[in-house]
């Protein structure tokens, strides 16, 4: 009797979490990387469907994260010892998302709840998971040194959010990204709590020269190498044999 | 221009690069030094992950040294047979140096070991030759001849071997030995060895500053093209962009820089190797002894 008390009791609070829903596209789902690449921005843009009129009750809102592959990742601290400063400390942190940005329709801290941050991994500090880190400061160590780098952005009020129902967002990726599948979350929210998430998939990728080269790089290292013996030695006799030919 | 490069997955400035490979390569062609213990500091500098700036510095060394030495070649400047004993030694020293590294990596702190090495060596000898070529430079220009071919121990020693171009009649111990230390320490500390391997050639050979540079040249080309394939082929670390934007500043530098250096008198040049020696020494000495702005730092490795 209990148990189906709280279920419908479940149920009744889940169903104004069906009654929107966020439906959402890239202006581009694939970024190429050439040799004069220096960065892209990519513009989310979305709306929210609703079946009936807008619920009453807390604001709602839009946050968007892009997340770059992770690496495992180690964060070293340096201290002095005899004298001279040295690598002291080092801290495993595990995974890590190489790139991470988070755009908002309003500051994080007054939209979203730690509860549902934990569970949805939406901050940066949840989305490194950090797993057996006991000591913080080599978090937000990583986290410091990657923001100068611009590789982990947070960007409050980056979402425009118009008559609570369309949305977009610019995210800037740097010069200097890494290979790989960027997942991209929208989470929609209102009170604190997710009430609807759409996920798709940004793919960086190299593409010509810079796709030859790192493919040559990787399959064939002793041809990669040796080809860059080569051009080095060629280098070398041309720049000499050009001035021997201008300074006799 | 910004150009993304493949293998360092960073994109940076193309002709900040040419203007770094040029800098780099006239000290090259100037002094006989490959670079290395330059070019790899400024490569951090500007973003390039270590690894790949350590492989990538020894394929550009590669270039502006074989520019280098053509330029010397046609000067007569270059000693090949004590070249080639200088190698061999220095091949083997290299292994050894390479194993030493090994041992040392599984022990951990490495880095500070390549770093205390660079600001000892750097020390010693930039100060060493400082004050000598500064007593030279002072003998000079009161008139008096220097007394050069001094009889020491390097001359008791059998296997005698006469080195035509340096004008040596001595053993082919003691550059066995010079090329084996030098290549130790070059497979320890990253480098090409030249600014270890000039200072001995002159003091501890006797051979003739203006033979030495070439020679230096003559040996680095093949130390650090093993090093190279060597990066390649195990650590896909040499990015062929980068090492091409640099060694165009390189060739070009290093044949100015030979031609600075043959109008220069051997103490002067030798007073401006070791100024640079130090100053890379004191810079380095600073960064130990002084508080870094960030304490930490970030290692993709386990």
């Amino acid at each position: 009797m209990r148990i189906a008390h709280a279920l419908i009791l479940l149920l009744l609070m889940a169903l104004p979490a069906q009654a929107e829903r966020v439906v959402a596209g890239l202006s581009q789902a694939r970024v190429s990387i050439t040799t004069d690449f220096s960065g892209s921005e990519i513009l989310v843009f979305g709306a929210v469907k609703r079946e009936a009129p807008a619920p009453e009750g807390p604001d709602l809102n839009v946050v968007v994260t892009v997340a770059g592959p992770s690496e495992p990742t180690t964060v070293r601290r340096k201290d002095r010892r005899a004298g001279i400063w040295v690598n002291a400390d080092m801290q495993d942190i595990g995974p890590a998302p190489t790139f991470y940005s988070v755009a908002t329709s309003a500051p994080l801290s007054e939209i979203l709840s730690p509860e549902t941050d934990r569970k949805h991994r939406i901050s940066i500090r949840r989305a490194i998971r950090g797993v057996g880190v006991t000591d913080n400061n080599y978090i937000d160590a990583l986290i410091r040194i990657r923001e100068d780098e611009g590789l982990y952005q947070i960007s409050d009020r980056a979402v425009t959010l118009q008559q609570d129902t369309l949305f977009r967002a610019g995210i800037a990726l740097p010069a200097n990204l890494t290979e790989g599948a960027y997942a991209t979350r929208i989470f929609l929210l209102r009170g604190g709590d997710v009430i609807d998430r759409y996920d798709t998939v940004i793919v960086v990728r190299k593409v010509g020269l810079e796709r030859a080269l790192y493919t040559l790089a990787y399959d064939q290292p002793l041809i990669y190498g040796i080809l860059s013996l080569a051009i080095a030695i060629i280098a070398g006799w041309a720049a000499s044999a050009v001035f021997r030919y201008f300074k006799p | 221009m910004q150009i993304y490069l493949p293998i360092a997955e960073v994109s940076v400035n193309a002709f900040l690069l040419l203007g770094l490979g040029g800098l780099v390569g006239i000290l090259s062609g100037m002094f006989g030094v490959g670079g290395g213990f330059l070019m790899t500091p400024l490569m951090f500098f500007i973003g390039i992950p270590p690894a790949v700036a350590v492989a990538t510095g020894a394929n550009q060394i590669v270039a502006s040294s074989f520019s280098g030495v053509l330029a010397h070649l046609r000067r007569r400047t270059v000693d090949l047979r004590m070249g080639v004993v200088l190698l061999i030694g220095g091949l083997i020293g290299a292994g050894f140096g390479v194993y030493i590294f090994n041992l040392l990596r599984e022990m951990g702190q490495v880095d500070l070991l390549v770093r205390l090495c660079y600001v000892l060596f750097l020390g010693v000898i930039g100060a060493l030759m400082f004050v000598e070529s500064l007593r030279a430079l002072q003998k000079s220009r009161s008139g008096k001849r220097p007394a050069r071919k001094k009889h020491n121990w390097v001359h008791g020693l059998p296997l005698k071997v006469r080195f035509r171009t340096s004008g040596l009649y001595i053993s082919v111990i003691p550059p066995l030995l010079v090329g084996l230390l030098v290549g130790v320490l070059a497979a320890v500390m990253g480098v090409g060895g030249g600014f270890i391997m000039v200072p001995a050639m002159i003091y501890i050979l006797g051979m003739p500053t203006k033979v030495v540079v070439g020679t230096s040249l003559f040996q680095i080309i093949f130390v650090t093209g093993f090093t190279t394939v060597l990066h390649a082929a195990t650590n896909h670390t040499v990015d062929m962009v980068l090492a091409v934007l640099m060694l165009i500043g390189g060739v070009v530098g290093a044949q100015i820089g030979t031609r600075i250096g043959v109008r220069m008198k051997a103490e002067q040049l030798r007073i401006l190797l070791a100024l640079m020696v130090l100053l890379v020494c004191g810079k380095l000495a600073l960064e130990l002894l002084i508080e870094p702005a960030e304490l930490y730092s970030i290692g993709s490795d386990g």
